[in-house]
């Protein structure tokens, strides 16, 4: 049985009908039919439900417990994995996983956050939420990828960096600052791919790429819909004006030009058909990889350079007073 | 992110914690002792019982630091669009009209260059005044054109901070600022040009998390907070007190997060003997 989110009950309702319809009615000709129209109104409102939703329904499609993880494209996209673990000065933080993989026969580094899926590894892995010291490692990751010219892949789905003591007396802000830094001048190819939720700078950290590809029902905000309704609206049930207000989808993010490309996911989100969307993925990245490999490690650079310097709305530019 | 500047029912003009109220008296932030104001005034604007540093406003700054008459603004047109047609219980443009009447700036920071005892530097000032000193689009480009201005003239950076974060009404956009700001910090850099910041209360969100962290040297004023994540969020999260003197900048220096400490009527000698060094 799968989970049903808060908006997805009407399906559910239908599907528990046919369900009983199915066990109670045996082959009568009777229950068939009337399992056959339920069936029809089901893709119907199905696919009136999925075609519409609302930017508060896809965050938490997007944080769905059953989404493909990072670790799913990894084991379904990649061969060779093999995990590496530690910042080398504190600890191992399970929130980030990354280490080198094949991809298309290719060595690569692969990163990415990892929330897990069942409630004990969702506390080994803190929901998702990284230290400093997840940070430390996946800049670490990337030095090696760095120094020995491997391309890197990194995967997003974290609510945020985590906002606790420990990761404030170890620098938090500090480790963030530094991937930023250092992942806008690595000399090698960069793609990030938003596959679930990207929570603020603790996305961010793992996510100034060349190339930033997302999931259809991915979000990608600079605060949770639950944390801009607390601070300007002071109202907890604004949770999904906020989830509009701030233009978090994954079509919105191409609209602002943030995303370079989106991933279409199956009808109901990326869980319902793991591979599907896992392959449409690789895809992608083969192709975007292909075409920053080919790039002049120098015009990468200066692409990436003016890619962010150019990033914003701004007013007033005269560039006489430049 | 902005995070900081939750408070119930406030509206962002009327920041509590930064106002050197009216009146003859005033209580402090900090010691919550009552202190006369005209002493405060006299004393930087630091108080007489505790040393709590009180926030100044840009051009006081700007007055403190820089060597009297060299001051030149650099970009002052530029003020902030509104990308996201952003609305919550007002419009952003609304906002940002009211926090530029009060302010008489376009936006939360002003950049220029002066010179500090004779040494020229790029300066960039944080007003946290304005909509909670948060960085959007406007604040990223300025923070990046006082660094390209400081490439091609050769000038060290001085970056001072006070903000509630990121922008929350320009959105994705003000998260990019973050990785904005920080890729022209690396390219000052390769430059071995010095990057300098100097923290002052508060100082939170994607700024910490961008450019206040990354300078050669961080300096941090007497008892500012500094942090990734605000008070407030770490308590609900992890449902406990904080301990006293967390995210104070005492707090950050006994944890390796800064270099020093400097009072405030120190900070001009402090900076242009640092600045000489490189």
């Amino acid at each position: 049985m799968r989970d049903y989110l808060e908006f997805e009950k009407p399906l559910r309702e239908i599907e528990e009908k046919i369900e009983k319809l199915a066990t109670a009615g045996g082959g009568k000709s009777g229950s068939q039919d009337e399992i056959r129209k339920l069936r029809m109104k089901l893709a119907q409102l199905e696919h009136e439900l999925y075609s519409s939703l609302t930017p508060w329904q896809r965050t938490q499609l997007a944080r769905h417990p059953q989404r493909p993880s990072t670790l799913d494209y990894i084991g379904e996209i990649f061969r060779d994995f093999l995990e590496f673990h530690g910042d080398r000065s504190f600890g191992d933080d399970r929130a980030i996983v990354g280490g080198f993989a094949r991809f298309n026969d290719r060595s690569v580094m692969v990163i990415g956050h990892q929330k897990g899926k069942t409630l004990k590894e969702r506390m080994q892995r803190n929901f998702g939420m990284p230290n400093p010291e997840g940070y430390r490692k996946a800049l670490r990751l990337m030095k090696m990828a760095e120094k020995f010219n491997r391309p890197i892949i990194t995967f997003i789905d974290t609510p945020g960096a985590y906002p606790g003591i420990g990761a404030e007396e170890r620098g938090q802000a500090e480790a963030i600052a530094r991937n930023l830094l250092v992942m806008s001048r690595l000399t090698v190819p960069i793609i990030s791919v938003v596959i679930g939720e990207g929570g603020s700078g603790g996305a961010l950290a793992l996510g100034v790429s060349d190339r930033v590809l997302m999931l259809e029902h991915g979000v990608y905000s600079v605060i949770s819909p639950e944390g801009c309704a607390a601070i300007l609206w002071d109202d907890p049930a604004k949770v999904p004006d906020a989830a509009s207000a701030l233009k978090m989808t994954a079509q919105d993010l191409l609209d602002l030009k943030i995303v370079d490309e989106v991933v279409p996911e199956p009808l109901g989100g990326a869980h319902r058909e793991p591979r599907a969307v896992t392959e449409r993925v690789a895809k992608v990245l083969t192709n975007q990889l292909f075409q920053l490999t080919e790039l002049p490690i120098d015009q990468l650079l200066a692409q990436r350079d003016q890619k962010y310097r150019r990033i914003g709305a701004v007013s007033g530019l005269d560039p006489s007073s430049n | 992110m902005a995070w900081f500047k939750k408070q119930k029912g406030a509206e962002p003009e009327a920041p509590k914690r930064s106002k050197v109220a009216e009146g003859m008296w005033l209580k402090c932030n900090h010691c919550r002792e009552i202190v006369y104001r005209k002493e405060v005034e006299r004393n930087n604007k630091v108080c007489p019982k505790c040393d709590y540093h009180f926030p100044i406003s840009v051009m006081e700054r700007i007055t403190l630091l820089v060597d009297f008459g060299t001051f030149k603004e650099w970009d002052a047109d530029l003020g902030p669009l509104d990308p996201l047609g952003f609305h919550d219980t007002k419009s952003y443009k609304d906002r940002v009209k009211a926090q530029q009447e009060k302010t008489g700036r376009k936006d939360a920071i002003m950049i220029g260059e002066g010179q500090m005892n004779g040494r020229r530097v790029a300066l960039c000032v944080f007003d946290f005044g304005f909509m909670g000193g948060s960085m959007g689009s406007v604040v990223g480009e300025k923070i990046c054109r006082a660094i390209d201005r400081a490439l091609e003239a050769r000038l060290p950076v001085v970056l001072v901070t006070a903000s509630g974060g990121a922008r929350m009404q320009e959105g994705i956009l003000s998260l990019m600022q973050m990785a904005k700001t920080s890729a022209a910090v690396a390219k000052l850099g390769e430059a071995k040009l010095p990057f300098i910041c100097l923290l002052a209360d508060p100082t939170f969100g994607g700024v910490t998390a961008s450019v206040a962290m990354l300078g050669d040297v961080i300096i941090a004023e007497p008892k500012a907070l500094i942090g990734f994540a605000g008070p407030r969020v770490i308590e609900q999260t992890i449902k406990q007190q904080l301990p006293d003197q967390f995210q104070r900048a005492e707090f950050l220096l006994e944890h390796g997060m800064i270099d020093m400490i400097v009072e405030r009527k120190q900070l001009k000698e402090t900076l242009s003997t640092l600045v000489a060094h490189f």
